[in-house]
């Protein structure tokens, strides 16, 4: 079947197969970014904003997609930068595998709440698994991004 | 591998319901559970283009449209606050946001899944499924009944005012549980305790006991004891529980007894701030007046 | 407490944080992993996996699956010599101390999950699609499924002829028995005997997956020579190129391995669990392929921790003096023996040493049964003889009622000491005394061991409770393992350092460069680092047995300090100065030295210059190569202390702090050193607490996806508070030992103890979980 569907503000038409996962459609049009850990929506490496939402892209059909803003790491590479530079900063992006789906869901948590404390941090990032940092580092890192944010709008 | 030869969208729930009576073909909500089974589909239907997601506050009731997403639900204020934040608490715990950005009402009420946390709550509300021919039906039968080919519409949960608990016990924080225990304390005349478990593994089952004037007065006044012993047994006697790799049923039998016990004291905290509440506003009020 | 590192103050880059090199393509996802990069158009490889533990294929029907279309090839065992030698897929050095059990398409089936079949197909889709009308008749086999009977059953795992050990480690295939060993000082009975007090327990850990993130997977091509490329998530691309080699019967001057940037290793990719099955698809088919393991097949047959049972029996005195130590380690090696011979040796020589226990015995015996291979996970038998050992000395203290803090201090292991039960090492360095000390201090131990309550705003009240444990690792294998690294100075003036080992995540190929810019007195950004690639590398043994800062560290510190020679000698000849006058400060080479006539002289020439020169009628060598292998292995230290909050009603356990301090020598990279210390520790947490797998009746793995085998998420732990306590360890770069393995030895007696001290029970088997932490506490039995 055919669709379009809109990746970081470029509308991509081409040809899937109606099982098709957003997964597999995005790697296969320039966004590497996009992991798959598993196939149990249980990792989070897959995760992509769907109209500024964060989703599994292994956990939704291509198909659904066409009329839908989608968003990957390739889209929001100014953010992944900072953001992730305060984590590279603790060493916590580490293999480096889970970082774009953990970056994608940092993204998305400060829109929603720009000011998370610890305990909302841990929550919100649940379904994001990482087996490298134990995750300290990367709360470091996420912790004094919001510190030099804070600063920075006063 | 979940595979499909067709990806449909219909343009009205007819075409829908008309779709889904052809073998093969089947209805996707969020589809988190299903990609991972090994279903071979003809079609699926997908139901997002009918407008059927939000969840509208109607004053009386709640009409919570089968394409909601479990995170909607999670984040609606009011919900969070007819429940005092059971709701939230029965979600917050399901694998993690991007999850429950997908995962939608109707897929996780059709799927029927014992394991559900949002099927132990609802079970404790005043919950109807509303199904596209068979009309609405009330959500125990609903889980009772066998998978048919009738489409999930929308869930009418009627606001009547209760006290609500939830409770879950997971071997991981965002694991499936090992069991769920929802309760509810509904006021006025006839005042119920129901109570609600889950992941038996088996889908959620309530149970009723009415609170009777003697067990109402106790509640209030904090003596608990006997109300816990006679929710404990009747809920042991009610509700079959049996083992899988989230735990035996040795254990879950254990744990019911906990969480029901907790359940209740919970309700009781929950009472006494209500009860306090009230009274602090009484107070208000009158000081204003003069 | 830095305090410790000579010339500390001095260093410019060792012992300095720094971003890694790799960070910024990491963080914003660029295609760096293998799967990124394998080219268009591969054949996809899908593996026909056995449903019995135990059966030999009778007759196997590939024609409907030929049909399908898109399909390239379907392999069986009719295209494997079944005489042919066998292979394994353990990354170790040669001769491989892992026996050569497995060909690539065996008639025999051995596990759940062993390959029957091997499909090719344009699409995954595809592949799947033909693999399912693959006819396969098998006839079944009775399974050997309790390890404890493993040994001399009348079902050989093993039955065929061409089983080949290179190595003795004491296996006897027609016993089931993949290894045995016994070793020891003095005498154990009479030591037992005149003890006050002997905690005689045993101690039981279960399979534990490694859960790396990106999941096993390698792609395959051919060059221009006709050679096999093979493109791999792996730590040892060295030990790949045998490997297939051999699988494939074909020299292995005919394979190149490559390994791009790793999503996490952990020891999984220590075996070349994937790559021989596109090796052989592409040496068959002349095509490129691929294969991605899904996670499933990663749990289930991957190569995960190896089961052991222990049996530990600690003599000990009332004063708390440990008198001896008695471990007997029962290892459960699966169908396969890759890394069997050699995990189970950790569970006594990383344990007992840190005693000084003049009386100990360790023997063991690795058994197959009919699970699926074990193999390499951090820590390798140590997590696995630390939690008997570690347990044992807790139970001992509780038994004599004194301070587990304090029995230590009696016992352990001093700086200068012979270590007996470590193969008669001297402990070259060490400060696990301050470890100790500094843990307890950290963890408030003295006011707060071993209990307290606490009631959360849910009105529930939970137990706080602390344990404790010691633990000690190695620093690469001793006399095997062989570390090299390459350096070239490149015109322009920048350096090209090329590396065999494998940075994993762990930041690696950071400190290398850290090292290598310490001699050079360059900034990092002049050093590229390369690697690693069987063509261009030289030869390591891998990234594995806490080996790559320690060995290629110094590998890298030789290199640099002979080309930095070299560079001088250049420098001095352009300048017409005598090479011992000059010296090089990282950007020009300078007369250093008083001139014979009494004065000095302004005479330079730029690193520039010298670089332009080396091409340029030049003889003097600037690619220069070192290698270094150790006949010492000296372990870091670590003490940790795990604060469990544990609902004793439910079960539900959580560590809300970890505290640690670790003697890794110098750390090179203190961030990296502490993300590698935070990480271990859930990792041997989840292990504990968590990371449960069980098998089914018929030998099926049952938590077999992520959705049913879980690691700690983020709100499964709270703080992990992680100290140093340096030691200076001579035979290291600048001082550095090991840290990437260590890091995971504590949590599992620590949490025991903790558990023990919330609710009374011990907990021998792991992980402890809700389920019988509740009903040990509910007074339900023994755990």
């Amino acid at each position: 079947m055919n669709v379009t569907i809109n990746v970081n503000g470029k509308d991509i038409a081409d040809t899937i197969r109606p099982d098709e996962l957003l997964i597999d459609f995005l790697r296969s049009h320039g966004c590497p970014s996009v992991k798959r850990g598993c196939e149990t929506s249980n990792c989070g490496a897959c995760t992509v904003h769907m109209d500024g939402k964060a989703v599994l892209s292994c956990g939704i059909l291509a198909a659904r997609c066409e009329g839908h803003q989608i968003t990957t790491l390739e889209g929001l590479q100014e953010e992944a930068k900072e953001i992730g530079g305060f984590i590279a900063d603790q060493g916590g992006e580490q293999c480096g595998f889970c970082s774009p789906g953990l970056i994608m869901a940092c993204i998305a948590m400060f829109r929603e709440n720009p000011h998370p404390a610890d305990e909302e941090i841990r929550e919100y990032l649940s379904g994001n698994l990482c087996r490298c940092s134990g995750y300290q580092s990367q709360m470091r890192g996420i912790r004094n991004y919001i510190a030099y944010r804070e600063k920075k709008n006063g | 591998m979940f595979t499909a030869q067709n990806y449909i969208k219909p343009k009205s729930l007819e075409e829908a319901y008309a779709l889904l009576q052809k073998r093969g073909n089947r209805v996707v909500g969020g589809m988190q559970w299903m990609k991972m089974s090994s279903a071979a589909c003809a079609a699926v239907i997908d139901l997002s283009e009918l407008g059927l997601s939000g969840i509208k506050d109607t004053g009386g009731a709640f009409s919570i449209g089968c394409m909601t997403t479990l995170r909607e639900l999670e984040q609606n204020p009011a919900m969070s606050a007819f429940s005092q934040g059971a709701v939230k608490e029965a979600l917050r715990g399901i694998v993690g946001v991007q999850f429950r950005n997908l995962a939608t009402i109707g897929g996780t009420v059709a799927g029927r899944y014992g394991f559900s946390d949002v099927l132990t709550i609802l079970s404790v509300m005043d919950t109807q499924v509303e199904l596209f021919k068979a009309g609405p039906v009330p959500l125990a039968s609903y889980l009772a009944s066998a998978p048919d080919r009738d489409i999930v519409v929308r869930l009418i949960i009627e606001k009547n005012p209760a006290t609500f608990t939830y409770l879950s016990v997971r071997r991981t924080r965002t694991d499936l549980p090992s069991l769920t225990c929802a309760s509810c304390v509904t006021q006025g005349s006839g005042a119920l305790l129901r109570i609600a478990v889950g992941a038996r593994p088996g889908a959620a089952k309530c149970i009723e006991l009415p609170l009777n004037e003697e067990r109402s007065s106790e509640l209030y006044h904090g003596k608990t004891e006997q109300l816990e012993e006679d929710a404990v047994c009747f809920a042991r006697k009610e509700i079959a529980l049996s083992g899988n790799l989230r735990g035996s049923a040795q254990y879950r039998e254990h744990l019911l007894e906990v969480l029901v016990r907790r359940s209740i004291r919970q309700q009781l905290a929950k009472l006494t701030e209500t009860a306090t509440d009230h009274e602090n506003r009484a107070v208000r009020e009158r000081t204003q007046e003069v | 407490m830095g305090d410790y590192i000579e010339n500390a103050d001095r260093l410019r880059y060792v012992n300095h944080s720094f971003r890694k090199i790799d960070a910024e393509q990491l963080i914003t996802g660029k295609p760096v992993y293998t799967q990124d990069i394998a080219p268009a158009g591969c054949l996809q490889i899908k593996l026909l996996r056995s449903p019995y533990a135990n059966a030999i294929i009778e007759e196997i029907d590939t024609s409907a699956a030929m049909k399908v279309p898109g399909v390239e090839a379907v392999f069986t065992f009719h295209d494997v010599d079944q005489n042919m030698p066998r292979f394994t897929e353990a990354g170790q050095t040669y001769p491989e101390p892992s026996p050569r059990d497995r060909l690539v398409l065996d008639r025999h089936m051995r596990h759940v999950g062993d390959i029957a079949g091997i499909v090719a197909a344009d699409t995954v889709q595809n592949a799947e699609k033909a693999m399912k009308l693959i006819r396969v008749k098998y006839e079944v086999l009775e399974p050997v499924l309790d390890f404890h009977t493993a040994l001399d059953n009348k079902v050989i795992v093993h039955p065929e002829e061409n089983w080949e050990a290179l190595s003795d480690v004491g296996a006897d295939r027609k016993r089931n028995l993949c290894a045995h060993d016994a070793c020891g000082e003095g005498d154990i009975e009479q030591a037992l005997a005149q003890s006050d007090v002997v905690v005689d327990r045993v101690y039981h850990t279960k399979a534990v997956h490694q859960m790396y993130m990106e999941p096993l997977n390698a792609f395959c091509t051919k060059d221009a020579f006709g050679r096999l490329v093979i493109v791999s998530s792996t730590q040892i691309v060295f030990h790949v190129r045998r490997n297939v080699a051999t699988a494939l019967g074909i020299p292995s001057s005919k394979i190149r391995v490559i390994k791009p940037r790793i999503g996490g290793g952990f020891g999984a990719k220590q075996t070349s669990v994937c790559e021989v099955y596109p090796a052989f698809v592409t040496w068959k088919t002349g095509k490129p392929s691929q294969i991605v393991y899904t996670r499933e097949e990663c749990i289930t047959a991957g190569s995960n921790r190896h089961e052991m049972e222990m049996h530990v029996r600690l003599g000990g005195m009332k004063d708390g003096t440990i008198k001896a130590i008695d471990l007997y380690t029962l290892s459960n090696t699966g169908a396969y023996g890759e890394h069997g011979p050699t995990t189970v040796g950790l569970s006594g020589h990383k344990s007992i040493p840190l005693y000084h226990t003049k009386v100990w015995r360790f023997c063991s015996d690795v058994v197959y049964t009919n699970y699926p291979s074990a193999g390499a996970y951090r820590g390798y038998g140590a997590p696995q003889g630390l939690f008997a050992v570690e347990s044992a000395v807790n139970e001992f203290s509780h038994r004599i009622g004194r301070d587990p803090v304090d029995v230590r201090l009696m016992n352990i292991t001093e700086e200068g000491e012979v270590m007996p039960a470590y193969y008669g090492q001297i402990n070259t360095s060490s400060r696990l005394r301050e470890c100790l000390l500094h843990t307890a201090r950290m963890a408030d131990w003295k006011e707060r061991y071993p209990s307290w309550k606490v009631t959360g705003d849910d009105g529930v009240t939970r137990v706080h409770s602390l344990g404790l444990s010691l633990a000690m690792q190695g620093s690469a294998i001793n006399n095997v393992d062989v570390g090299s690294a390459t350096l070239k100075l490149e015109e322009g003036g920048s350096y090209t350092l090329l590396l065999g080992c494998a940075d994993m995540g762990t930041g690696a190929d950071t400190i290398l460069s850290q090292i290598a810019a310490e001699v050079l007195e360059c900034p990092m950004e002049k050093i590229s680092v390369c690697g690693a690639d069987t063509d261009l590398s030289p030869y390591d043994s891998g990234s594995y047995a806490s080996s790559t800062t320690y060995l290629t560290g110094r590998a890298v510190m030789r290199a640099a300090k002979e080309l930095r020679t070299n560079i001088i000698r250049i420098g001095a000849q352009l300048i017409g100065r005598p090479e011992k006058d000059c010296d090089f400060d990282g950007t020009k080479v300078y007369h250093a030295a008083p001139a014979e006539s009494g004065t000095y002289t302004d005479e330079e020439v730029s690193l520039f210059d010298i670089a332009a020169k080396s091409t340029g009628g030049n003889n003097i060598p600037v690619v220069v190569t070192a290698t270094n292998s150790s006949e010492i292995s000296p372990p870091p230290y670590m003490a940790g202390i795990a604060e469990l909050e544990t609902d004793l009603e439910t079960g539900e356990s959580r560590c809300v702090n970890y505290y640690a301090t670790v003697d890794c020598g110098t750390p090179v990279s203190p961030a990296l050193a502490r993300v590698q210390a935070e990480g271990g520790i859930l990792q041997g947490i989840g292990m504990s607490l968590y990371e449960d797998i069980n098998y089914s009746k018929d030998g099926s793995m049952v938590e077999s996806s992520a959705l049913q085998y879980k690691v700690p998420a983020r709100p499964d732990i709270g703080n992990i508070h992680v100290d140093f306590a340096p030691s200076d360890e001579k035979s290291g770069p600048y001082g550095a030992k090991s840290i990437g393995e260590v890091v995971i030895d504590t949590p599992p007696a620590a949490c025991a103890d903790a558990l023990y001290n919330a609710c009374g029970a011990y907990f021998r088997t792991l992980p402890a979980r809700a389920e019988d932490i509740a009903m040990a506490a509910a007074g339900c039995g023994e755990p």
